[in-house]
């Protein structure tokens, strides 16, 4: 017979094994991102790239950097695009994690709630009419997309509640939102009077990170930031609806309060990440689940976790379309699921235990 | 803690399921509450529980009104086991148990909740299944392991739903065997749905027979098990002279109920075809 104090240190003995996934997947990141800030269409090397970074964040040190275009290229270019991978990976997958723990549904995705929908017509919009009528500065793609965004997350909050907040009553209104946005998005394509702009929508939709500055990291990274340390407090609120609403109550979890703060939180992320990049998919449903199958389920290590692979995918990704096909590059949302998904398929066949039931 | 349930009376979309009910629950006491299906008894404990709400509060806790009470402030005191629990996603037996103590834990898991999760499982005797997943375990075993996490809640009341429904008759008298423990030495009130009107009888202090959503009959068991009783609610004729360690046994004298053994032999016209070897 198991004694207590086994008992005990079994469980401590697991938390320190989750910490050292963390860590490790931690550190894999940063090799990786120092890895895609040296190499490409022009391969400054990796002393030149860290003497670059360091010149710029200790101006006081009086490191003078290896020479102006080193300087333009790793500090205005590929840093930017590197850690804008990293901000939408981390944040793309929290969100997806999350909101597959509220619904209890491991295919919770922003394309199954309406959301990547919502911003491809609301970008798509904004493309075609600000094409047409006059350039309203620069943001004028990127908030339409947000609005809608929010737009969908509105909408499917209001038709749940008639239903009592269920989670399949999100999941349908949902599907039902997501349609009706590509309907509509389908429908401005269709009547777009200008080719540029059709073909504009187009590139949008595939997503990308080529459009990364630190101007639109300085938007982008307080709101995901915040958005997720909150998830992080709803980590206990998420373990415990995955036993059901009303086991839920009775142990102490306002479940419908719950589900409405997380949609809100999950939108708001999801949002202010693909306003910028364009829709990124599959990052936000697939690393959680690959998480899940490094660390289990408890949303303390889950939500980290997977941010830190949705972060590795979509930096891997992107750094391996740039270089695959040099001078040109390969849409990272492209290069995200031809990648990720056979080595998705791998873990599903080899892995004894499911990540979900 | 004393709980007194009065004029507690609850609709689903019009439809009335339980209709003023009224009983006490004693510190240490074990109260089963039997009746056929849909008579209300799940509706009774849920309601209790404030998983559902009916429209006049009802509940008093040592003289509080529980609808006073906030859904954590209550889940310190009540611990709910639901008929038949699944996740959604794969834990732990440890994580299950684990998440008892929410009412008590902030972000992280102290030393104390882990303290109490290892002497829950040790005290049920599951301490060597903690690392198990709990989808992967049987269905006596998943019931241990809900019971555990509604003691981590350190309620001063337990409320059950059918907690024997699907197991075998040994962890069905390993289950109540615990709950009349946990009542008699342990101090709790215990309130348990049953179907097995034998089980009821052996192991309660007190029963309460519902019907239709009232209560018909309410008191020790050789008061509440009686023929007269059974044939009212159930609709059924039973012989309770039997009797064990000094509890009514119920033994059913229906024999042909409905009449199916001739009926069923005009359901199937065709013959099967003839199988060659």
């Amino acid at each position: 017979m198991t004694t207590t104090a086994e008992l005990k240190k079994l469980y401590s003995k697991g938390k320190k094994k989750k910490i050292l996934v963390i860590i490790s997947l931690f550190l894999a990141l940063m090799a990786t991102a120092l890895f895609s800030l040296s190499f490409g269409a022009s391969s400054p090397g990796i002393t030149e790239a860290l003497s670059v970074i360091v010149s710029k964040t200790f101006p006081f040190l009086n490191i003078t950097p290896p020479s102006a275009l080193a300087e333009t290229i790793i500090w205005t270019i590929r840093l930017p695009r590197i850690v804008m991978a990293i901000i939408a990976g981390a944040g793309l997958a929290a969100a997806g994690a999350t909101m597959q723990g509220i619904l209890r549904n491991p295919l919770v995705s922003s394309y199954v709630l309406g959301i990547s929908s919502a911003a491809g017509f609301g970008a798509a919009l904004a493309i075609v009419f600000g094409i047409s009528i006059a350039t309203l500065g620069g943001y004028l793609v990127i908030g339409n997309a947000f609005v809608f965004c929010l737009l969908a997350m509105v909408i499917v909050y209001f038709v749940a509640r008639i239903r009592g907040m269920g989670s399949e009553s999100v999941i349908l209104a949902g599907v039902a939102v997501g349609f009706l946005f590509s309907a509509l998005l389908s429908l401005v394509q269709y009547i777009s009077p200008e080719r540029n702009a059709v073909q504009a929508i187009v590139f949008w939709l595939m997503g990308g990170l080529y459009t990364s500055s630190w101007q639109n990291i300085l938007i982008c990274l307080p709101i995901v930031a915040v958005t997720v340390i909150l998830m992080m407090f709803q980590a206990w609120n998420i373990n415990i609806l995955s036993m059901g609403e009303e086991v839920a109550v009775s142990l102490g979890v306002n479940s419908k309060r719950v589900l409405s703060f997380n949609m809100v939180l999950e939108t708001i992320a999801t949002a202010s990440i693909i306003a910028f990049t364009g829709i990124i998919g599959f990052v936000d449903l697939i690393a959680p689940h690959i998480a899940r199958m490094l660390i289990g389920n408890d949303y303390r290590y889950l939500i980290p976790c997977s941010m830190l692979l949705g972060a590795f995918m979509l930096l891997a990704a992107d750094t391996v379309g740039r270089l695959i096909i040099m001078p040109t590059e390969l849409p990272v949302g492209i290069v995200t699921a031809l990648l990720g998904v056979p080595f998705f398929i791998y873990l599903l066949i080899s892995k004894r235990r499911r990540s979900f039931n | 803690m004393k709980m007194s349930i009065s004029n507690l009376s609850f609709n689903y979309a019009g439809v009335p399921i339980l209709n003023n009910v009224e009983f006490n629950v004693g510190l240490g006491e074990l109260v089963t509450i039997v009746g056929p299906n849909g008579s209300g008894k799940s509706t009774l404990l849920k309601c209790i529980n404030r998983i559902l709400k009916p429209k006049q509060n009802s509940v008093l806790i040592n003289g509080v009104d529980s609808g006073k009470l906030s859904v954590k402030e209550l889940s310190m005191i009540m611990g709910y086991v639901p008929q038949t629990s699944v996740s959604a996603f794969p834990f732990t037996v440890f994580d299950v148990v684990m998440m008892g103590r929410k009412p008590y834990i902030h972000w992280s898991v102290g030393e104390r909740d882990s303290e109490i999760v290892a002497l829950m499982l040790d005290f049920l005797g599951i301490g060597h299944l903690a690392l198990r997943h709990f989808s992967e375990l049987s269905g006596g075993e998943q019931q241990k392991v809900i019971i555990a996490r509604a003691l981590a809640q350190q309620p001063e009341i337990l409320l059950l739903d059918e907690p024997t429904s699907s197991l075998d008759i040994r962890h069905q008298l390993e289950i109540l065997c615990i709950l009349r423990g946990l009542a008699q030495s342990g101090g709790r009130s215990v309130v348990v749905t049953l179907h097995d009107l034998n089980l009821a009888s052996r192991f309660s202090d007190r029963m309460i027979m519902l019907k239709k959503g009232y209560v018909f009959a309410m008191g020790r068991p050789e008061e509440v098990i009686t023929s007269q009783n059974i044939k009212t609610v159930y609709g059924i004729c039973a012989d309770v002279s039997a009797s064990v360690m000094g509890r009514p046994v119920v033994t059913p004298l229906v024999d042909d109920f409905g009449d199916f053994t001739s009926r069923a032999s005009v359901l199937f016209e065709t013959k099967p075809p003839e199988l060659k070897p």
